[in-house]
């Protein structure tokens, strides 16, 4: 391991560590615009120049690797009158446009030229103009303030992998482009804008709304699938502004998915600020007494085995826990979570979490893909899974329809008997599971939301148990959830009770009359429809499916307006912060139901946020570690069946912008929804422009 | 050098296809790679995309060769965009580039360029009306030895003047195909005056 010495303070660091690195874990910092510790080092914008010893000529620290005896400089005049230099030359053709740059405040270049800036310049003859480009709904384009560091393209090509940006011409012709304008393709482009170091590429939704120190902050974690990527909320005053991720390494590392990023702006529309209740055929608004006494109304004389509630995607752990509880209150069994009807068991929790971690990818060295599109379903996961591919000695195989994961994948059919297949040994990718040190298989809802869905689960839990999945310290059985609240669910036990009836029974007897009263509980991916003459309670934070059926409306909170936790497709639960208020009587999801539990005599045994919490530690005490993963004991009990080959796999999310209610809200996302829909190549005219020579 | 784009749209064809003749130097091309380095190709393939297609290299063609070679369209485009020798535009059927570099312009490119203007009416970067020349400037294109200098085509016309190049000009309007190397009578790149060593035993040739 090499050591050397940066400004007299003596490093050993691992052999392939760069001298940038190097300088970082002596504790000094090295300015930089090119470099990006998760991307490959171009080393072209020169700001990282130190001075080594007995080298003629100071050197650029993120492309030379760290050699033993080295003796690094960091803080001499030279370094700074290089740096100085190099600046010089950024700031030539750089726009003096930082009062009116979407970038100001938080702006590297900004920042770095006060280190590192002259007072004014040397430079009389004019600045490049470069035109302006297109780039889709969501990155704003301002090219000629791009300083050519090409970690936009480098991000595209390696992490998202859709090879869409490029630099056309060269010199100081260099522009930073897609091909003829067309939108980017990744649903996780949106990040260029975190890694773009200048305001050329900003966010278009945010753009010109807010400054940076104006914005007030609040963590939280992204509901827009079950990654649960943390995310900060940046709001000011009632209205959540933007949505940045926040670094987790063993969860989204630095990521965001465009959906998680941008569907904010479906905060402010279509919400439900009041309770409604059904008067003649038509919903009226009306206070939250009146609410609940017409709920009341309706639920009196009714027995257990008539009422049903159903808890959505987007229910976070205390309302679900609340939820529970009511029901039990009031006697009935007939609760589910599982809004999609995936045939997941609850019981064993290992049967239901993605239990070698997403960090478990980086070990993996053979992958089964089970009717699961992990690009739509947790685009943020994909990159993950792109990047393990990449390191090399990974196979990777997929049962479902075929479609561009952004990497090669063996696809070994859409022919759900495949599954059957693996685990009795007879298809070949059996032994690579089996030869594979670390294997491990990613279940999608696509294969378990289907009639035969359980024999399809306990199929892909033999696979675990006949190849090896499942040993000392690794457990390579993965189930892909694509709904937030989806895991949090299954731990609290919102599946049905002794002789209770899931989603599918509570529609038919709902049908047949036998199920007098729904509640749904965030409840909008199902057949509203199908809900008979049944009285249907909506408790939800949008204008959706639900609400249009609801007998009674009542207005909840959306997962940036509560204290709430939540429990990624991993099982690691986290804490969200409440970052705004919820608009106009909207509550929180716990509170509404504790409020209603007493205006039905089955008052709950809590009062505040705390003693909620202390319930639902009871239901599911690993509750208590928060952000870490706890491993699950594999003893998971499946039901045989017989796989139906007769139908393939049909994949859980097709329209990946408009997943939730709060997506369908978005503005933002049904542009996106749009481009990708009509596919993305488009050639706005003003950039074709001929020039010859 | 101004920055490339593509022509635009109106000027573009729709499709390309490579010739059959071509399809067969194009197997022998990517053949020179190691497999799964096919991308290597795309220089010499351009190239015969704009050999075929007019001398220059449409959208079609870009589009055409990432396909063959398994690129995503905007690498190819790189490509084409950063060498200046592939031409995005069309151009004239005689393409005049005439070096400006300082070599040539101490020895005269002013004069060039000014022949060019006065026999065909047009100044660098411009292409005649009946599209038959384009003249433009380029950087040095390393025969300063017998400097100044045009490239017409794929061949180099060396030690030019107003008289040279209009006769130069003459003889393409013609549809003559003019001698290339040195238009002042010397052999490649003896000295004006004639030998004065090594004179002996005819010069090597």
């Amino acid at each position: 391991m090499p050591t050397l010495k940066i400004d007299g303070i003596e490093v050993t660091v691992e052999p392939g560590t760069t001298v940038l690195q190097a300088c970082e874990i002596a504790g000094k910092e090295i300015p930089r615009f090119c470099y990006h510790e998760r991307l490959s080092i171009a080393g072209n914008c020169r700001m990282c120049l130190v001075e080594q010893e007995k080298a003629p000529k100071p050197i650029a620290s993120c492309a030379m690797p760290a050699a033993d005896g080295m003796v690094i400089k960091t803080d001499t005049p030279l370094v700074k009158k290089a740096r100085e230099g190099v600046m010089e030359f950024l700031l030539i053709n750089h726009p003096l446009d930082c009062p009116i740059c979407d970038q100001g405040g938080e702006c590297d270049l900004q920042d770095q030229a006060m280190g590192y800036g002259r007072g004014g310049s040397r430079y009389q003859e004019n600045k490049r103009a470069v035109t302006e480009k297109e780039m889709g709904p969501l990155v704003a384009t301002s090219m000629t303030r791009c300083i050519h560091c090409t970690r936009c393209i480098r991000f595209v090509t390696e992490v998202a992998g859709v090879a869409e940006l490029g630099a056309t011409g060269r010199g100081e012709d260099m522009e930073v482009t897609t091909y003829l304008g067309a939108a980017l393709s990744s649903e996780i482009s949106a990040n260029v804008i975190d890694l773009c170091p200048v305001g050329a590429l900003t966010s278009k939704p945010y753009a010109f709304t807010a400054r940076p120190w104006e914005l007030r902050k609040a963590e939280s974690v992204d509901v827009m699938d079950a990654l649960g990527s943390n995310i900060r909320i940046d709001y000011r005053g009632r209205e959540v502004m933007r949505v940045l991720p926040r670094l987790n390494e063993a969860v989204n590392e630095e990521w965001l998915s465009d959906k998680g990023r941008f569907s904010c702006d479906g905060l402010s529309k279509r919400r439900l600020d009041k309770p409604y209740v059904r008067k003649n055929g038509k919903l009226q608004a009306a206070t939250w007494p009146e609410a609940f006494a017409a709920i009341a109304a309706k639920v009196q004389g009714l027995n257990g085995g008539e009422i049903a509630a159903i808890a959505g995607d987007l229910a976070c752990a205390e309302g679900m826990t609340a939820l529970k509880d009511l029901m039990s209150g009031l006697g009935s069994a007939n609760i589910d979570c599982r809004q999609d009807g995936a045939k997941l068991p609850a019981g064993s929790r290992a049967g239901y979490v993605f239990n070698s971690g997403v960090a478990g990818i980086d070990q993996a060295d053979a992958i089964l893909l089970i009717g699961t599109d992990p690009r739509k379903e947790a685009p943020v996961l994909n990159a993950r899974i792109r990047k393990r591919l990449l390191k090399g000695g990974l196979r990777i195989a997929a049962i479902g329809p075929k479609v561009d994961l952004t990497y090669p994948v063996e696809w070994l059919g859409n022919d759900a008997t495949a599954v059957a297949g693996i685990c009795n040994g007879a298809h070949a990718f059996a032994e690579v599971l089996k030869s594979a040190k670390n294997p491990m298989l990613i279940l999608g809802q696509g294969a378990l939301a289907r009639l035969d869905g359980a024999a399809v689960y306990s199929a892909a839990k033999a696979i675990a148990d006949n190849c090896g999945l499942v040993k000392d310290g690794w457990n390579g059985f993965n189930v892909l959830h694509t709904a937030a609240g989806r895991v949090a669910g299954l731990d609290l036990g919102l599946v049905p009770g002794q002789g209770g009836l899931d989603v599918a029974g509570i529609q038919s007897a709902a049908q047949s009359g036998q199920v007098k009263f729904v509640y749904l509980l965030q409840a909008d991916e199902l057949d509203t429809s199908k809900f008979g003459s049944a009285f249907v309670v909506y408790q939800g934070s949008h204008g959706d499916a639900g609400a249009h059926r609801a007998d009674v409306i009542l207005p909840a909170a959306a997962y940036t307006e509560k204290d709430a936790t939540w429990v990624n497709t991993e099982g690691r639960v986290q804490l969200a912060r409440r970052a705004v208020a919820p608009p106009g009587d909207a509550r929180e999801d716990w509170s509404i139901i504790r409020a209603l539990s007493e205006a039905l005599g089955k008052k709950l045994p809590y009062d505040s946020l705390g003693q909620l919490r202390r319930r639902m530690l009871e239901l599911a005490p690993h509750f208590a570690a928060v952000d870490r993963l706890t491993p699950a004991a594999w003893n998971v009990a499946t039901a045989p069946g017989t796989i139906d080959g007769s139908w393939g796999f049909v994949y859980a999310v097709t329209d990946h912008y408009r997943t939730n209610p709060i997506a369908r809200a978005s503005g933002t996302m049904a542009e996106c929804a749009e481009v990708a829909r009509t596919g993305s190549v488009k050639a706005p005219e003003k950039m074709l422009v001929a020039t010859n020579g | 050098m101004s920055a490339r784009h593509p022509a635009p749209k109106q000027l573009q064809p729709t499709s390309f296809a490579f010739s059959a003749a071509n399809e067969a130097e194009i197997k022998k091309i990517i053949a020179k790679y190691p497999a799964g380095r096919q991308a290597s190709a795309v220089m010499p393939l351009l190239d015969l995309a704009q050999r075929q297609h007019d001398n220059w290299v449409p959208l079609a063609a870009i589009e055409h060769i990432a396909t063959l070679l398994g690129m995503p369209y905007i690498r190819v485009l790189e490509v084409a965009t950063f060498y200046t020798m592939y031409n995005l535009a069309p151009v004239g059927r005689n393409f005049i580039q005439v070096c400006t570099t300082t070599p040539c312009w101490l020895r005269g490119s002013d004069q060039v360029l000014d022949a060019c203007r006065s026999s065909l009416g047009i100044g660098p970067g411009e292409t005649t009306k009946d599209g038959q020349f384009t003249v433009i400037e380029v950087e040095c294109l390393g025969a300063c030895v017998n400097a100044p200098m045009a490239q017409i085509g794929d061949d180099f016309y060396e030690d030019l003047d107003t008289a040279s190049t209009t006769k130069l000009i003459e003889a393409l309007k013609r549809g003559e195909t003019p001698k290339a190397g040195p238009q002042s009578g010397r052999r490649s790149s003896e000295p004006l005056s004639g030998l004065t060593t090594l004179n002996a035993g005819g010069g090597g040739e």
